[in-house]
């Protein structure tokens, strides 16, 4: 698998080194990781660091995660980049928002590494 | 989607304490591969050197709290982390998720509640020297788990 840059977005630091370990035991090959702590700083984030893909928590301060993709889905530097939602908002609601606003996958937390695998490795195109 | 409201008219103490355990009880398992269990009558009740809150606002409006000893929270951080060495802030930032998780995963399974409750993000206190006034006047469900010897008490006030 080509070597992946990617974004994680959240709140807690703990969970954006869980989701980078996720990541790796799921065979996925990173390249480069950026981490941000809200929607906002992810945005400013995307401008000096392309990635391949991009995992976001929806709950968070400043700018949560709806707002961030739906921004991020047009912006010059992500658009096309696919993103998955990984979150505590479970609700059916929550998933059609997030799909509408342009994510490609939803993660629920608590969430195990196969989890990962299976809903990230297709957006990258490949088989989990 | 249907909305099963009887289920929450019914007895908050009689339905929510099993589905509340059973949502710290998968938390726990999932994220740190522990398992956790009620503990019926507890010797004791856990210190609060780590408090993390969250607030629920919508059809569910109240406040969980996760409280437990030093102890169980560096281990609860050391066990979300793959027991790499962990930093103050980390022990604190792992167990605000730990909450967050424990409310969402609770709410998700109360039918017909999810899609109207909204959570904040979470706040940890840490130190015993303090006294939690919640504007939550109404049931309090309380659970004592047992997480590697140590008692981690989860509590939910709602507001009647």
């Amino acid at each position: 698998m080509d070597k992946i840059r990617a974004l994680i977005v959240d709140d807690s630091s703990v969970m954006r080194k869980i989701v980078e370990r996720s990541l790796r035991q799921a065979g996925i090959d990173l390249e480069k990781v950026v981490e941000a702590g809200n929607g906002a700083e992810a945005l400013t984030a995307l401008h000096d660091n392309p990635v391949d893909l991009i995992l976001c928590d929806i709950n968070m301060p400043v700018m949560d995660g709806l707002e961030f993709v739906r921004q991020a889905a047009t912006a010059e530097n992500s658009k096309g980049v696919p993103i998955v939602m990984i979150t505590t908002e479970g609700s059916e609601t929550h998933v059609v928002q997030a799909l509408s606003a342009g994510a490609r996958g939803y993660i629920r937390k608590p969430f195990t590494p196969d989890q990962v695998k299976e809903h990230v490795l297709p957006v990258l195109g490949k088989k989990p | 989607m249907s909305t099963d409201t009887s289920f929450i008219t019914r007895s908050h103490e009689e339905n929510w304490l099993p589905v509340l355990q059973l949502a710290v009880e998968e938390v726990f398992e999932i994220m740190l591969g522990t398992r956790v269990k009620p503990v019926t009558q507890p010797e004791q009740t856990p210190t609060g050197d780590f408090t993390a809150m969250i607030g629920l606002a919508g059809s569910l409006c109240g406040i969980l709290t996760v409280r437990c000893d030093t102890k169980a929270a560096g281990q609860i951080a050391k066990k979300m982390l793959g027991d790499t060495a962990t930093s103050p802030e980390e022990v604190s930032d792992a167990l605000g998720e730990i909450c967050n998780m424990i409310a969402g995963n609770f709410k998700n399974k109360l039918a017909g509640t999810d899609e109207r409750c909204m959570l904040s993000v979470p706040t940890v206190i840490c130190g015993e020297e303090y006294s939690l006034h919640a504007m939550a006047d109404g049931n309090t469900v309380e659970t004592i788990m047992l997480f590697e010897e140590t008692a981690v008490a989860v509590r939910l006030q709602l507001q009647s």
